[in-house]
Parts: structure tokens; C-alpha cells; sequence
């Protein structure tokens, strides 16, 4: 077997946050391998100091967000037996966020927006051990915790992506991930103390400025929400 | 910490406890003393130890050198180790320092991987040196750390820990004592599953201790 490895073309988005410039290689690719693999090889062995983000090569951190032939994409996740025999692979960064370099992208709007969103505290009247959450109600809020925050979806949001603009009033289709989270606890707290949930804890995360991300929004609300009134 | 170690879970254990000491040992640290003065001559060697993988005259390439380090950890301080090979990737470990001096960085500082790893090379080869002495010393098999030649577990080493440092120019290893089993955690097992841990005069000696559990 020895047709194993072959030459693949790839289109590599080269830049800083002034200009940049699409750059072809050709680079040796293995059976199995991922974009993220050939791309290493590339910095390896053509480009030492091309700059792409990654940690885990796995699927589960989140770091290597990029657009491959223009979809939004995990490159440690994206086979490079997907692609035509011959066809060039197109790497190109994150576009809702600024380039640092490369293929390299600062997504720290993201995090900002994170801290904008508050925290579930238990109530200050409740005593130590008053407390108590049901199994049901912790699982709930499990399904939203299992984003990665690769922030692929922030950067195929129109509103975010093609409307700078927006970034200022509206977080994105993460958050709509993350609130539910908050408010699965919210609720169960509102149940165990009797007392009306704060509407403001759903309203004030994600005020989006088209209507179909704001519907979204209320068909988590309303999934995750028992007794909201 | 880890006992005779829990392979892959030691990282997470590691940074939360250690991390914890480390964060407020600096912070102790730094309301403790006044801020050091640093000399120009300090600075300056900083940024030319910074700037040495663009400058140079050198040619060796930062990934290349990465992946040799690799294939002669992973051939000679492996899973399965033995004293000649220990030996050998001590050997192969001083070349590849001697290599990493020549290191070359093309391109800008900005996010730039091939100088980062430039500047990574001498802590992996730190570590790397010293994880292949200290088995190398240890002379038995324990947890993580298994011996062909020495297949067996002896209790003289589980007295000790081997501390690694380095002064700038090589790496000494020296023997630390640990503190013996406290006879309150001696006293919660049954004395023939400690018999497999503790040599005999330790048994001796910890179970004739007053108090306890």
C-alpha cells in the first residue's frame, strides 16, 4: 500500500489585520488525515511561522474554528478524504471576528458578551442545604453545556458576521445556548421558593435586532421553562 | 500526591492543587517583598535570547528538532524502560540541546508558532532530561514508571522522591526524603496489604508509635 500518502493543494488565507492574501501550497497528506494535520505539515515543513490555533485535535476544545472552502468548520474535525481528487482545499479565518494573523482570529467578543450575562446565585434568604435541585432538573440544563464554544455558529449569524454594527446590542446564537443553562436553574429556584422568576434574567440577554434570532430565543425559553408565567 | 501515580489523571489533580500553591505563593510572595530592580544588563540578555532565532546564523528547524525530541522520548524514555536506553536518550538529549541553539525563526513576532517553539525547545529538553535521569536512578517499577530491568516494586524507593533542578548549566538529581506514614493512616489498614509498600523496619517502627487512630 504504498498510495497511501499523495500531494494535496491547498489555498491558505495569509494576512494580518491591515492585508492579506491567498497563498497556494502543495503539501504531502497520510490516509486519515485532517486538515488541521495538513496544515501542520505546511508550518512544518513550508511556512514555519503560519499561525493557526488548535489544542486538542479532537473535536472537543473549540480552538480550531476556520472556514474550509468557505464553511464554517472544525479543522481537527474535517477528513481530507471529504475533499475531490485534485481539488484545491481553501483555508481562510473566522470572518465575524478580527484577524490577528493567519488563520488566527480574536474572538473576545464573545467573552465579553459572556460576562454580560449573569451568573445563577442562590437566594440570600435561603439557608445552607435549603437549596435542593431535582435529577430531572439538573439534566436539563446538561444538553447546554455541551457546547464547545468553537463559535462556528457566531460566525455564520448574518447579524453578527455582516453587521459590525450589531456586536454593540446583540450577543449571537451562542448565548441563546447559554441562557437556557442559567434559566433551567432560574426556574427551578422560582419553583422551590414560591415566588415569580425575574423575566429581565430572559429578556436582557440576547436583544436581537432581527426577529428570527428573537424567536429562537423564545422556543428555548419555552422548552426549558416549566412554570414561567 | 498521586500515590504510585494515576496515569491522566495526575494533570488535572496537578493543576488544581498546584496551580492554587503556585498563584498564592506569588501573591504572598510579591506583598511580601519590594519590587526587584532589574538591570539593563538582565533586560538585555532577555531580548537577546528573545530575538536569538531570528538573528542567528543557525539553520535548524524548530519542528524538525521538536519531532526528533519526540521520536527519542518516545523510543528510549517510553512506557518500558531500561538503564541502557535511559542511558542513550541522555546522550541523544545533550546533542539535541547543543542542535537547539541553532534554531531559526522566519517571519514577525506577532502569533508567530515556529518562534514560540524556538523559545519552548529548551523547557521540553529540561524536562525531558530530567524525567530520563531521574528513571534512570530509580532502580525499581512503581505506578507510571516501569523498569525492565528492575521489574519489581522495592520499598527503599517509596521512602524517597528524586528532586531534578537545574543551575543554569546542567541538572542535578539529588534524593529527598518523605515524611513516613503517619500511624492514624497506618492504623486504617489491615498490615499485610502495607507489607507490599513498607519495608519491614517501617512497619516495625510506625506500628510501635504511640497515638494513632
Amino acid at each position: 500500500m504504498n498510495d497511501l500518502k499523495k500531494m494535496v493543494k491547498l489555498r491558505i488565507w495569509r494576512g494580518d489585520s491591515k492585508d492579506g492574501a491567498l497563498q497556494d501550497v502543495e503539501v504531502e497528506a497520510n490516509e486519515g488525515e485532517v486538515v488541521l494535520d495538513v496544515i501542520h505539515r505546511v508550518q512544518a515543513t513550508q511556512m514555519s511561522d503560519l499561525a493557526v490555533r488548535w489544542n486538542c485535535k479532537a473535536g472537543k476544545c473549540g480552538s480550531c474554528s476556520m472556514e474550509i472552502n468557505g464553511k464554517p468548520r472544525l479543522a481537527c474535525m474535517t477528513r481530507m478524504n471529504t475533499f475531490e481528487e485534485g481539488e484545491t482545499v481553501t483555508v481562510t479565518p473566522l470572518r465575524a471576528f478580527p484577524v490577528i494573523r493567519d488563520l488566527v482570529t480574536d474572538v473576545s467578543f464573545n467573552y465579553k458578551k459572556a460576562m454580560e450575562i449573569p451568573a445563577f446565585e442562590p437566594p440570600t434568604e435561603l439557608k445552607a442545604g435549603e437549596f435542593r435541585m431535582q435529577q430531572v432538573d439538573v439534566e436539563r440544563s446538561q444538553e447546554f453545556r455541551k457546547c464547545i464554544e468553537c463559535f462556528l455558529c457566531q460566525d455564520t449569524c448574518h447579524v453578527i458576521r455582516d453587521h459590525e454594527e450589531n456586536k454593540k446590542s446583540f450577543a449571537g446564537p451562542r448565548f441563546f445556548i447559554r441562557m437556557p443553562n442559567s434559566i433551567c436553574i432560574h426556574s427551578t429556584f422560582c419553583e422551590i421558593a414560591n415566588r415569580p422568576p425575574k423575566r429581565s434574567m430572559v429578556l436582557e440577554c440576547a436583544t436581537s435586532p432581527s426577529a428570527a434570532p428573537r424567536s429562537a430565543l423564545s422556543t428555548f425559553v419555552s422548552l426549558t421553562t416549566r412554570s414561567f408565567r | 500526591m498521586h500515590g504510585s501515580n494515576r496515569l491522566g489523571g495526575n494533570s488535572l489533580s496537578d493543576l488544581l492543587v498546584f496551580g492554587r500553591r503556585a498563584g498564592a505563593g506569588a501573591s504572598a510572595y510579591a506583598k511580601a517583598n519590594p519590587l526587584p530592580e532589574i538591570s539593563d544588563a538582565t533586560l538585555a540578555g532577555a531580548s537577546q535570547r528573545l530575538n536569538a532565532p531570528f538573528v542567528g546564523n543557525g539553520d535548524e528547524n524548530p519542528y524538525a528538532l521538536h519531532q526528533e525530541l519526540q521520536q527519542t522520548t518516545n523510543d528510549l524514555v517510553g512506557i518500558i524502560r531500561t538503564g541502557s536506553e535511559l542511558e542513550e536518550a541522555i546522550v541523544k538529549l545533550a546533542e539535541l540541546r547543543v542542535r537547539s541553539k541553532n534554531v531559526k525563526a522566519a517571519g514577525g513576532r506577532n502569533f508567530n508558532p515556529g518562534f514560540h517553539l524556538s523559545l519552548d525547545l529548551d523547557n521540553m529538553l529540561l524536562v525531558s532530561e530530567c524525567i530520563a535521569r531521574a528513571a534512570l536512578q530509580r532502580e525499581e517499577s512503581r505506578g507510571g514508571h516501569t523498569r525492565d530491568d528492575f521489574p519489581t516494586m522495592d520499598s527503599k524507593w517509596r521512602q524517597v522522591n528524586l528532586i531534578c533542578s537545574w543551575n543554569g548549566e546542567k541538572i542535578s538529581t539529588v534524593t529527598q526524603k518523605l515524611p513516613s506514614l503517619p500511624k492514624a493512616l497506618f492504623d486504617l489498614f489491615d498490615p499485610h496489604e502495607l507489607e507490599k509498600y513498607l519495608t519491614p523496619e517501617e512497619m516495625t517502627s510506625i506500628s510501635g508509635e504511640k497515638g494513632g487512630a
